[in-house]
């Protein structure tokens, strides 16, 4: 007997006394949800994501979207989503696939967190009046300053290894051309070149069209090495090596060959239309040493000149492996939270392994300063940070600085449908295919961004005012400007962070 | 709030603690009776090679006794006694205060430049973390510190601190805020030959405490201001910086200073920056930290605190206000007042 389908998600009506019947929606939405008949748009809610594309381009407002009634008897252990998954699962024998990042209702650790303010005895600072420097350098540094002394004069003797200079700590993450569009990532580079931080090239290459910016770029090495090349490598600001990722630890990167046109596969160096599989093992690193070989390799190959990053997914035992990378040349770690975003995850995966970011964090920063090189390499946190609230909660935490990713995606139109795996994005943004690859213009995309990183900026500069500091140095692992909320002994043990009230 | 006042003479000749209680007293109203302090260096000259230990013991049975066995397994107890105090009708005593004067074992510190040193430091640090009923507040040569919770007069009667003769000076008044007053929270602060008075707040202290605690210091005075000996004593001392490098580490220049700087100027303090940047010191402050060769004072970058220079002869005063100095030396010839982040630097010529 068939299984037959599950109940429709969403629910789109029009209001027919203000259609004009322009066909934008029909035009809009990739997904299929309006076709016309008989001079008449005929609405298909079963294929509507909530991408809000149609509502957003309707001239009339016209269009209207609901969330459907459960139509099953309701059950608290057996939730409408995990029976649906059974039937899917049923029906396919396949793993489920999602986009987007963890969407289980796990508490969100940031949103039990507050920061703090001066009152009298201690003067908040204006940034519109006073100097407030949100300069940030990432990379590794000395451990003491070393100098000689002639006759009174102070000769310096410590060199720095090459930094990246952050004019703000937001930077966003890696997201590959392939995974998202070559707009999109343009849009990306031209912003972070306009704020002066940097993004991450993804393991995609470098596209040509991303040259002109590549001195804001990281470029990344998965253990795919797709596009990586000598050349690759020098155009980079940094490299990354992405051992693991916050949506699905553990596990590799797969892009679909529908997406990888003739542009994506020139600039991957892999076939057009082949499936590019990034499993999750490097197959020359199996242990600490090996990924040390690595880190050396690739500064030996760009001349010790640029800092190299090690991203790890955010999971039980972080913080004895990020201390393992500390201590392996590497200038900065990247830890990314199991709410981070990705293209596409098995959803048993997205929503089940890692950890939050917050704890992570808090627990690597614990690590490093117990073993005393904390300041001598950067935290670079990702995964779920939602505004500058968390911004400033991260680098209180201990971070040096953070990537964004879906904030990023967020600015440029994406409504967080979570269905980037399938390749339809209708906002231009996940997805290869011309016809929507082209809705997104890269100078207003870069803007758009551009206008998000600023706003953080300016906000991260009211709240450190607020809290009576003019550096980020020192709101950095500074715990004293943090007070944990209805969280757990444990929590707070783990985060080093005092109750309200304490 | 809080009061501070400072003074050395660069020449090494002693003056009594008689002048700076009357110019701390006159800061009253920069306190709020839970706390002041002194320390003078040079007091103790019959016992010049040895570290003296001030300790606030609870009561003389167990704590006594197990600081009595820590130090006698680490060094020698040259000579031990009761700090001698006499009863204010306006100050509660709370601890019994005692000082020891030691000769730590050179050769238990191993794998160290500076075995004495860490060796003293080591004790304080274990002391003040695993001995409850005892605390250590001043474990330098030659000097030592004086407190209590409770007016500066009361405090300066309590220990009859005009008995005292020093060369250097510095002594505060307390206005607690952001924790309550108790003795080991009144200033001055000290570790080994450092000691600091600060008026205002660290906001930074998280950060700063974090970064010396990864460094094998632990904070337990519950205040912001301990961390600012801890980190004179681990850029200063351990690192070997200079006083006024210390300061530049503490209270760097803006980056858009460091921007106009010659290259090598500023290739220095970007490193500087870079490299010290958890010691970076933020919110309002004036702090003055003496050691046996100097007294340095400096303000938060911003100067949201006050701090005023007076110079007579040899003598060099910091402090909080012009009225304490002229208090302290009416004929003081020379007032001014630092840019924020200028290290005024006092140090003693012979």
């Amino acid at each position: 007997m068939s299984l037959g389908s599950v109940p429709l998600k969403y629910k789109i009506s029009i209001d027919r006394d203000q259609c004009m019947k322009c066909m934008r929606c029909v035009d809009n939405c990739s997904y299929g949800v309006y076709r016309i008949e008989d001079d008449r748009i005929i609405i298909d809610s079963r294929k509507c994501t909530a991408c809000h594309r149609c509502i957003s381009m309707c001239p009339r407002d016209a269009i209207m979207l609901k969330e459907r009634p459960v139509d099953y008897r309701s059950h608290p252990l057996w939730t409408v989503e995990a029976r649906e998954d059974v039937i899917n699962q049923a029906r396919t024998g396949k793993i489920i696939l999602a986009g987007m990042g963890n969407a289980v209702d796990y508490p969100i650790i940031f949103d039990r967190l507050v920061l703090d303010a001066c009152q009298v005895t201690n003067p908040s600072i204006d940034p519109l009046r006073e100097p407030m420097e949100l300069r940030t350098y990432i990379g590794k540094k000395p451990s003491k300053l070393e100098f000689t002394k002639n006759n009174g004069d102070i000769e310096l003797t410590t060199k720095l290894t090459p930094n990246l200079k952050l004019d703000t700590p937001i930077m966003v993450g890696h997201m590959s051309y392939g995974a998202i569009s070559l707009p999109a990532q343009l849009s990306i580079a031209k912003a972070v070149a306009k704020t002066g931080t940097f993004m991450g090239t993804g393991e995609g290459g470098m596209h040509e069209a991303i040259y002109p910016y590549q001195d804001h770029s990281i470029v990344q090495i998965a253990s795919g090495r797709f596009g990586v090349d000598i050349d690759y490598l020098e155009r980079g600001a940094a490299i990354e090596i992405k051992v693991g990722q916050g949506a699905k630890p553990g596990i590799g990167g797969h892009l679909p060959g529908e997406k990888v046109c003739a542009d994506v596969s020139c600039t991957r160096m892999i076939p057009l239309g082949s499936d590019a599989i990034s499993p999750a093992p490097h197959h020359d690193i199996y242990s600490i040493e090996d990924l040390a070989q690595l880190v050396r390799s690739l500064k030996e190959a760009t001349d010790w000149e640029k800092p190299v990053f090690v991203k790890i997914a955010a999971v039980h035992n972080v913080a004895a492996i990020a201390a393992g990378i500390a201590r392996s040349d590497a200038d900065a770690v990247v830890i990314d939270g199991f709410k981070g975003g990705t293209g596409a995850a098995p959803k048993v995966f997205r929503d089940n392994v890692g950890i939050p970011i917050e704890a992570a964090i808090a627990a690597v920063d614990q690590k490093l300063n117990d073993q005393g090189i904390r300041n001598e390499v950067s935290i670079i946190a990702s995964g779920g940070i939602r505004n500058s609230g968390d911004l400033a909660k991260s680098i209180a935490l201990g971070a040096d600085a953070i990537y964004i990713g879906t904030a990023a995606l967020i600015a440029l139109g994406c409504r967080v449908c979570g269905n980037c795996y399938r390749g339809l994005c209708p906002w231009g943004i996940a997805t290869q295919k011309p016809e929507l690859v082209e809705r997104i213009d890269p100078e207003v995309g870069a803007q758009n961004v551009a206008n998000l990183i600023h706003g953080w900026t300016l906000e991260l500069s009211e709240l450190m005012g607020a809290a009576g500091l003019n550096s980020i140095e020192s709101l950095r692992g500074n715990r004293e400007r943090l007070r944990g909320y209805m969280l757990d002994q444990g929590l707070l043990d783990v985060l080093k962070v005092e109750s309200v009230g304490a | 709030m809080c009061g501070i006042i400072g003074v050395i003479d660069r020449t090494m000749s002693r003056m009594d603690g008689s002048s700076i209680k009357e110019a701390l007293s006159l800061m009253d109203e920069r306190g709020s009776g839970e706390g002041a302090g002194y320390v003078a260096y040079g007091i103790y000259p019959d016992y010049a090679d040895c570290y003296a230990i001030h300790v606030f013991f609870d009561n003389l049975l167990e704590p006594k006794t197990r600081v009595d066995e820590i130090l006698k397994q680490w060094g020698r107890i040259v000579h031990q006694e009761e700090i001698p105090t006499y009863e204010q009708p306006g100050l509660k005593k709370e601890h019994i205060s005692w000082r020891y004067f030691f000769k730590p074992y050179t050769d238990l510190m191993i794998g160290t430049t500076d075995p004495d040193d860490d060796n003293v430091k080591h004790l304080v640090m274990h002391v003040n973390a695993n001995i409850e009923g005892a605390l250590i507040f001043s474990s330098g040569k030659n000097l030592g510190v004086f407190k209590a919770a409770g007016w500066p007069e009361d405090v300066a009667n309590y220990f009859r601190i005009e008995d005292y003769k020093g060369y250097i000076w510095l002594a505060h008044n307390r206005y607690p805020t952001n924790t309550s007053g108790w003795w080991g929270g009144a200033h001055p602060f000290n570790l080994l030959d450092w000691s600091v008075v600060h008026n205002g707040e660290i906001t930074s202290y998280g950060t700063n405490r974090r970064y010396v605690e990864g460094h094998g210091y632990q904070c337990t005075m519950l205040t912001d201001t301990e961390v600012v000996a801890y980190l004179f004593d681990l850029l200063g001392r351990r690192h070997g910086l200079p006083s006024e490098m210390v300061v530049e580490a503490l209270a760097p220049p803006f980056w858009d200073e460091i921007d106009k700087m010659p290259p090598k100027e500023e290739e220095f303090m970007r490193t500087m920056r870079l490299t010290y940047g958890p010691a970076l010191m933020n919110g309002p402050f004036a702090i003055v930290v003496a050691t046996k060769d100097g007294i340095v004072g400096f303000t938060d970058r911003i100067k949201l605190r006050p701090l005023i220079v007076g110079e007579n002869g040899s003598k060099l005063y910091l402090s909080s206000e012009e009225a304490a100095i002229r208090t302290m030396d009416p004929e003081v010839e020379k007032i001014y007042m630092p840019r924020a982040g200028e290290p005024v630097i006092g140090r003693v010529t012979e």
